[in-house]
């Protein structure tokens, strides 16, 4: 067991001092009914189980017994809901935990629809909710609050990653194979912004409906186009369905698929022989230094499978919510919102992160692509870094947003 | 020469992959299809079922070693193996019941192997390798099409017309339509009815089972790969006319064609289709395209 | 054993008005959500139980409710009440419509005509700008009932939706024990004969689509009130799906028997999560338990056996009435 992340005794800034008074009393009345709990609320049966569901609650409660298990005193209590994919089981839930159940943050948060929905009442009941594996970036603008943390990644995030690199790898212009959501367009557009900034050139797109199969007529729509980077707007089956068929009808060489959102684990689905020179852009492997391999070995072996963004997120942004705890000395809300932004993230997941007052988590993103199998040399070894998008270019500059929180808004 | 913009021979591409994408929905309505004009059921659990045939694919290659070619047999048989279990334990309690109980116990079915199978290998699904000998493209001079696309139709095609010939040209068929139209009777006859309704739900899974390897190595085999399936396949056997065997395999090869240019010209509504052109022929033909009129 | 009924309802009413009071033991929003789909499954049962329609679109009018009222209140700043309203009628008058074309036909036919004009309304919602497809249409405003009821306060909102809903069921209940009701058996029994009675056949499924559908888009709208959202879950086939279960479950030759197949079905839905991923499995199992074990429903069941005790112990098990049998 490692000990807790040490930066926590380092930052003092002056609203700790302002706060010490509080901090320094620990008085357990400090603390909502005595104990700090936090709720993971997940897909743990539907399609984004891999993404997240019990691997990320599982997250959550490593990142509390590295804690110690309790925070200033008090315990720490983790608990779990499913939200089945659906925004009004999730925002009835997230209520019932709030009202009810004494949860102080709800952590995870995958699917867009839930996230927004649990955003919403997370806003209204004055609680945290932290968003890891969700990409909506309505979360840091129209519907931001200062008790929402978007942590992991973004839509911006992706789009400025591989749009932005593959752009200035000379791959100018683009044909899109969209899911027909609003995740999937949105998405689209990013990018197509993001190209024709760079003096690119946007050719087409298809639009196909969500849990699309047959991807051959726009595998044949998409050569047809001649532009070079196929980008892919859609994440899960409808991705490597996509993927499949390009690979299927010969794309490459001339034409480069760049898939958009595309997990971990979409490329263990997918197998190296097909995913191989995909580049993709996440926040975090498993394989990237020695940290990142310290806490995934861990993971492993409680899970039985490697980490991805979200759980690491997961881990990482459950640690960041109870540092601010202990520095605010309490865990209302405010005095909690407050530590959250003034602490900085220091971790294997991040360095020098930090928390905007949209609520974005700004930190530094990655661009990979996917081995070849003769260049994978052990197991889970399936990714190359090709660059490092720094926090400040990766996230949507805060002059864009907006959210009702910043100054001039 | 063009037609609405689009190169004729680009149209010509389309139309090969549309009877590529048909050939699914022809063997996978086929089998709907044939469990509904003999239970009278509605196989909510065909698309579950479909699952199943690729997952089993996937197991026997990756567990037992099996060949492509073996699995595209044995994986078949084991669901339809599996189908008739279901049926001999649990569906036929419901015969001579309202249809709706039926569709009620094949939707529990698609619960719990779908959920079951998420538990078991995650939601993310598994990679499938296309077979060596099939890896490549053929030149039809319009496109290139992959060879293993090109199987994909013949193999589908030759399938249901094997199965066609059986039900209506044999004397195997011959019973198992007389037992559809005259139960009591035909059981009169010293022809096992019960027996005879249990090998034709196992046929029409493993005809959905067949679909689900023949569809491993380009779609993706995930534990949900077929739970949208079901109502399109269903709306192809009933545009086709229920009860009709020719109907189901045409209308199926249809739709995949017509599925295929709403691709090119509106490909949002490429998955709704199917639903506006069966409200249109249920309104102005009641009985589907091929199906007869009955008073 | 009237009596008894009577007994039991006021019970139930008496523990309906008391969930506000006892957080601890039923969460008030979750009770809201089942009370939703309780109004949701009862008028759906008009056509399936009472009628012999069934219907495979009733999600189109439960989601048109919600996306009606959400888009009313939200973006147009009309009272919540008017809104509700609005859904409820719009919904009818997508029933009235799509009743109109369904019962050209019937059986399954009519069934797999509901479900794809289901899909083509679930496709414009899809489409519509206004919904934000798979995000949503959030943060509704609940805003006040009667310009005096704030809606804001989870019990305010909890005594208003049993109230809607509670005129709702009343309305089924007194559709079904009417002379209008007594028709619609009759063309469930044997239509031919009600037709050749002289009843405008047609014109009754039609009302009768109208009610149910008005009915299950005032349920939509609530929900989209007490969740401030709606979302395409709401217009999804799977929507549709869920109610036939409740129906099912609960007994559809029964008034009431639907509501608690929707209490079940909510029930099975909440407090199912300490089972992490086997709740699909779990669900399913209990699913086919149910319709191997007790074919007409929990409630039908129930009053199978209070009948069976008063009667002698050896009266043969009444078989199901088969309404969609009909092709």
């Amino acid at each position: 067991m490692p000990a807790k992340p040490s930066f926590k005794t380092l930052v003092v800034s002056s609203a700790v001092l302002s706060l010490g008074s509080i901090a320094s009393a620990m008085a357990s009345d400090d603390y909502s009914d005595g104990v700090v709990r936090i709720g993971v609320l997940t897909d743990m049966s539907g399609i984004y189980t891999d993404l997240s569901g019990e691997a990320a609650v599982e997250a959550v409660r490593m990142a509390v017994e590295d804690f110690g298990g309790e925070v200033n005193g008090v315990p720490i209590e983790v608990i779990y809901g499913d939200h089945r994919n659906r925004a009004d089981t999730g925002a009835s839930r997230a209520r019932e935990w709030y009202n009810n159940d004494g949860v102080d943050m709800i952590n995870d948060l995958s699917n867009s629809g839930v996230a927004l929905a649990v955003a919403a009442v997370a806003d209204e009941q004055q609680r945290h909710a932290i968003v890891n594996s969700s990409s909506n970036i309505g979360l840091t603008n129209d519907y931001c609050s200062p008790y929402v943390t978007h942590y992991t990644y973004d839509a911006y995030s992706l789009a400025q990653g591989t749009g932005q690199s593959i752009v200035e790898d000379g791959g100018d212009t683009w044909f899109f194979l969209t899911v027909d959501f609003a995740f999937g367009i949105g998405l689209e557009e990013q990018v197509s912004e993001v190209v024709r900034d760079a003096g690119g050139q946007v050719v087409g797109a298809a639009r196909h409906p969500l849990d699309t199969t047959d991807f051959s007529s726009y595998a044949l729509q998409a050569q047809a186009s001649g532009a070079e980077i196929i980008g892919i707007a859609s994440t899960g089956a409808d991705a490597i369905n996509a993927i499949n068929a390009l690979a299927e009808f010969g794309v490459t060489p001339d034409q480069r698929p760049a898939a958009l959102l595309l997990w971990y684990d979409d490329i263990v689905s997918l197998g190296l022989d097909t995913a191989q020179g995909l580049l993709l852009t996440n926040a975090f492997y498993w394989d990237a230094n020695d940290e990142t391999r310290e806490f995934s070995q861990r993971f492993y072996e409680r899970t039985g499978r490697m980490p991805n963004m979200a759980h690491a997120g997961n881990y990482s942004s459950t640690i960041h919510y109870l540092n601010a705890v202990e520095a605010a000395g309490t865990d209302a809300p405010d005095a909690v919102s407050e530590q959250m932004r003034e602490l900085e993230i220091n971790d294997f997941f991040a360095s020098g992160g930090y928390i905007r007052d949209n609520g974005r988590m700004v930190h530094d993103q990655y661009l990979w692509e996917v081995k070849s199998p003769d260049e994978s040399e052990y197991d889970y070894d399936f990714l190359r870094l090709v660059t490092t998008i720094p926090g400040e270019d990766a996230f949507q500059p805060l002059d864009e947003s907006t959210c009702h929180l910043l100054n001039g808004n | 020469m063009d037609i609405l913009g689009i190169p004729l021979q680009a149209l010509l591409g389309q139309l090969m992959l549309g009877i590529v994408n048909g050939s699914f929905y022809a063997v996978l309505s086929l089998g709907l299809a044939i469990i509904f004009g003999v239970l009278k059921i509605v196989n909510f659990a065909h698309g579950a079922f479909f699952m199943l045939g690729a997952f089993t694919a996937f197991l026997l290659a990756q567990y037992m070693g099996l060949d492509y070619w073996v699995t595209l047999i044995v994986a078949p048989l084991l669901v339809a193996a599996f189908g008739m279990l279901f049926e001999f334990l649990f569906l036929r309690r419901l015969y001579g019941l309202d249809p709706i109980y039926g569709l009620l116990l094949t939707f529990s079915l698609v619960l719990v192997l779908e959920g079951g199978f998420r538990v078991a290998f995650g939601s993310s699904g598994q990679p499938f390798a296309t077979p060596e000998q099939l890896r490549g493209t053929i030149n039809l001079g319009f496109m290139i099409l992959p060879l293993y696309r090109g199987f994909v139709i013949v193999s589908a095609l030759l399938l249901c017309l094997v199965t066609w010939f059986i039900i209506e040209r044999t004397s195997l068929g011959a019973s198992l339509r007389a037992a559809t139209e005259r139960s009591e009777l035909t059981q009169a006859f010293g022809i096992n009815v019960p027996r005879l309704i249990t090998l034709t739900y196992g046929v029409g899974v493993g005809l959905a089972a067949f679909a689900g390897v023949l569809a491993a190595p380009i779609f993706h085999v995930n534990p949900s790969m077929g739970s949208s399936l079901v109502i399109i396949i269903f709306a192809v056997v009933v545009i086709g006319g229920l009860g009709s065997i020719m109907g189901a395999i045409v209308t199926g090869l249809g739709l995949g064609v017509v599925e295929g240019f709403t691709r090119v010209f509106y490909s949002e509504f490429s998955s709704t289709i199917v639903f506006l052109v069966m409200v249109l022929v249920l309104l102005l033909r009641p009985a589907g395209l091929f199906g007869r009129e009955e008073g | 054993m009237r009596t008894l009924s009577y007994t039991g309802l006021a019970l139930l009413a008496l523990a309906l008005l008391a969930v506000p009071f006892v957080p601890q033991l039923v969460y008030s929003v979750f009770v809201m959500k089942t009370l939703c789909f309780v109004l949701f499954a009862c008028a759906f049962n008009l056509l399936l139980g009472h009628t012999g329609i069934l219907s495979f679109g009733h999600a189109a009018f439960f989601g048109t409710g919600a996306y009606v009222t959400g888009q009313l209140v939200k973006a147009y700043g009309v009272p919540t009440d008017l809104g509700i309203l609005a859904g409820g009628l719009v919904a009818a008058a997508l029933g009235a419509l799509i009743g109109a074309l369904a019962i050209r036909r019937s059986g399954i036919y009519l069934a797999m005509i509901t479900l794809a004009l289901s899909q083509l309304v679930y496709f414009f919602f899809l489409q519509a700008p206004f919904t934000g497809a798979e995000d949503g249409l959030q943060r509704i405003p609940r805003g006040t009932f009667l310009g005096v009821i704030d809606l804001r306060s989870d019990t305010a909102l909890y005594y208003v939706v049993l109230g809607i809903v509670a005129a709702g069921l009343w309305l089924v209940w007194r559709t079904v024990n009417s002379p209008f009701g007594n028709v619609l058996r009759a063309i469930r029994e044997h239509e031919p004969r009600a037709i050749s009675l002289g009843y405008p056949v047609a014109r009754y499924k039609v009302l009768v689509f109208t009610i149910s559908a008005g009915l299950a888009g005032i349920a939509g709208s609530l929900k989209a009130i007490v969740f401030q959202l709606a979302a395409l879950y709401d217009v999804h086939w799977h929507t549709s799906g869920d109610v036939i279960l409740m129906t099912l479950l609960g007994g559809m030759n029964t008034v009431f028997g639907p509501a608690v197949g929707a209490a079940l079905v909510s029930a099975l839905n909440h407090y199912m999560d300490p089972f992490g991923a086997w709740v699909t499995v779990i669900t399913g199992l209990v699913f086919m338990t149910c319709v191997l074990t007790f074919r007409q429903g929990v409630v039908g069941e129930l009053g199978q056996w209070l009948r069976s005790r008063r009667a002698s112990p050896s009266a043969p098990r009444a078989r199901p009435r088969s309404p969609a049998q009909q092709q």
